[in-house]
């Protein structure tokens, strides 16, 4: 048995990525020396030809990696900030994700894109601390976030080998848990859910690092309300059936989610939850605030974080209030 | 597909054959616009002919190109098939795309056409990532970015035309500076000089009358030649101008944003003349028949090919072959 950190779990997952296939190459800001942490030593191991050090150039190398995709190879990109998906919204969702409809199938784009460092950290500020997983999910494209050690690993292998192009977040909060590893790493498919800790009262739909919060919570409910923690990994595709087997059980659900509240996945999953699934009590949902721009003061930060309390609050709130 | 002959561009008149499919293409598709075969519009390429196939003349089959919004001269003159490209004005289901994405996205990646583009100067740092892949590959392919003289001023090629010097990459960059970003004058628009830009990243940068198709192709096959090498990216500028308007919208308009002295001026420079006045006595019109015929029969084709059947709206958008959830819950 050993610890697997999240980040050496990433680390492993190119590795083996970069191992298994010669097509696939790594690029970005820094990855040489590993500043981030999952390119740690890659570049010793695989050279400067598939472990390539870019220009602070986030447009034209992304742009790049969209040209390197369409003549055959498969590029990970490693953005050091989330904020820096907005300046290349344009390379990643315009052109790469568009490529393979407006081909007609000519080709796919398959282009990873790793996020070591998504939402908050402390004292990081306005600029440095968005979870813009939701926007990807919209604009369909694969978006993945991983809450363990192992699905870090399992899902960004996917993702390298997924013809498409798949963002992949992994939140600050999470780069430091450690996880007792007893099996072979494995890839986890795209889509599929994970029951985090099976409960018959209420589900309790966690994203990213925010899924051990919902444990947290479980436990602490334990003996007096039943908590199923459904950690849904992939936020596009859906693993939809996961949700409506679970409010198959529970008929409550609370998503805890680390976007901001209009149009965010939470918002998604009610409202598919709403329309198409077995709930007998309103479901509810714990967000950032609308439109949130997280300020500096670590005390202000945290207060637009969904946390503990609120998601106590709500488990608490679904099951004493049921439909009239 | 249509049955054709590609026009040779390693010979003159071959080259001829080209500026004037381009021509009889471009002139079909407006007349399809106007009827309605084609919706949405097109971004005429007429006028512009000598700088596409001056550029594709001194490249080979397995050289990759990035294009533009005015795209159709790029497609045809890398060898895309005119009945294909047609029906993909067209919308229809034989064309190059499946009708899929249409003018401003044709592509045809088994001739390393890598699409037209809807958003200017996002084709460069595409091209600069073919030619990576090509030179870790050890291939000699190059590859060509095709933009206007509006992208001059987008960021994203300014930061392609370091990536490509600064790791020396075979991209050769080819502004068609037709004078005007939709309606405004370059001159107004552009600060110094599209070559003292590439300059500026030590990039070699050449001015090319861009109405000359010769010319173009000899300044092209200096700057491949030298990208095959190893030594680097090159950028060429070609003056040119557009017959047309920007985009066929333009012709129920009457903007005056251009003189009809200046059009004038311009279209008594016509590449096609200049090109068929090399052309040995009488060749001509046979040339002009023998593509006559061939647009004939592209349009046949085209209008020929079936409509998508609705059915297949997300067909192709995922490569693996994924359902997106429908838009309404039965």
């Amino acid at each position: 048995m050993s610890k697997l950190s999240y980040t050496k779990a990433l680390n492993r997952a190119l590795g083996d990525a970069l191992a298994e296939d010669p097509a696939v190459f790594v690029l970005g800001e820094d990855i040489g020396a590993g500043l981030a942490g999952p390119t740690l030593g890659l570049l010793d191991r695989f050279g400067p030809g598939r472990v390539v050090d870019t220009p602070l150039s986030e447009q034209a190398f992304t742009g790049m990696a969209v040209g390197a995709a369409l003549a055959g190879r498969k590029p990970v990109i490693e953005f050091q900030i989330p904020a820096l998906l907005f300046l290349v919204f344009e390379q990643l969702v315009n052109q790469a994700h568009k490529f393979s409809l407006m081909t007609g199938g000519q080709t796919g784009v398959p282009l990873t894109c790793l996020v070591p460092g998504s939402g908050s950290r402390d004292g990081w500020a306005g600029q440095h601390s968005d979870h813009p997983y939701s926007l990807f999910a919209h604009a369909g494209v694969k978006t993945v976030v991983p809450a363990t050690p192992t699905d870090a690993y399992g899902l960004l292998l996917s993702a390298v080998r997924d013809p498409d192009p798949v963002v992949v977040f992994a939140p600050a909060a999470v780069l430091g848990v450690r996880e007792n590893v007893t099996w072979e790493l494995a890839p986890v498919p795209l889509g599929s859910a994970r029951v985090h800790r099976p409960g018959t009262d209420v589900t309790v739909v966690a994203v990213g690092h925010l899924v051990h919060e919902a444990l947290a919570v479980a436990e602490e409910l334990a003996g007096e309300i039943s908590v199923e923690v459904l950690d849904p990994r992939t936020l596009h595709p859906f693993d939809w059936a996961a949700l409506a087997a679970s409010l198959e059980r529970t008929g409550r659900l609370v998503v805890i989610d680390d976007s901001n509240r209009s149009c965010g996945i939470g918002a998604e999953i009610l409202a598919t939850a709403a329309e198409e699934m077995r709930l007998t009590a309103p479901p509810r949902r714990i967000t950032r605030p609308d439109g949130a721009v997280l300020p500096f003061a670590p005390a202000l930060d945290r207060a637009l974080q969904p946390g503990r309390e609120q998601l106590l609050h709500a488990v608490r709130s679904v099951v004493k209030n049921p439909w009239r | 597909m249509t049955d054709r002959h590609l026009p040779d561009l390693a010979d003159p008149e071959g080259r001829y054959r080209m500026l004037r499919l381009i021509r009889g293409f471009e002139q079909l598709a407006l007349g399809l616009v106007k009827s309605g075969a084609i919706t949405g519009g097109i971004h005429p390429y007429i006028g512009q002919e000598a700088v596409a196939v001056g550029v594709c003349a001194a490249l080979r089959p397995q050289d990759r190109i990035t294009s533009t919004h005015r795209g159709h001269g790029h497609v045809l003159a890398k060898g895309a098939d005119p009945g294909r490209l047609l029906a993909e004005l067209c919308g229809r289901v034989g064309g190059l795309n499946q009708g899929r994405g249409g003018s401003m996205h044709a592509a045809d990646l088994s001739l390393g056409i890598l699409g037209a583009n809807g958003i200017v100067g996002a084709g460069a740092p595409i091209a600069v990532g073919a030619a990576w892949a090509a030179r870790q590959a050890g291939e000699d392919r190059v590859a060509v970015s095709f933009f206007g003289d509006g992208a001059l001023n987008q960021g994203v090629l300014l930061e392609s035309l370091n990536l490509a010097a600064v790791w020396r990459l075979p991209v050769l960059f080819v502004c068609e500076n037709n004078g005007y970003a939709t309606t405004l004058p370059a001159a107004t628009a552009v600060a110094g000089s599209g070559t003292g830009r590439a300059a500026g990243f030590g990039i070699p940068a050449v001015e090319v009358d861009g109405m000359d198709t010769e010319a173009v192709r000899e300044a092209t096959e200096l700057a491949v030649r030298r990208a095959r090498e190893g030594g680097g990216p090159a950028f060429l500028e070609c003056r040119t101008y557009r017959f047309e308007g920007h985009h066929t919208m333009e012709r129920r308009m009457k903007l005056r944003y251009r003189s009809t002295e200046e059009i004038e001026h311009w279209r008594a420079r016509d590449p096609l003349e200049r090109a068929a006045a090399g052309l040995a006595d009488g060749r001509r019109a046979g040339l002009d028949a023998a593509v006559d015929a061939e647009l004939a029969e592209a349009e046949r084709f085209a209008l020929a090919s079936d409509h998508p059947d609705p059915a297949g709206a997300c067909d192709h958008l995922y490569a693996d072959g994924l359902r997106p959830r429908a838009g309404a819950v039965a």
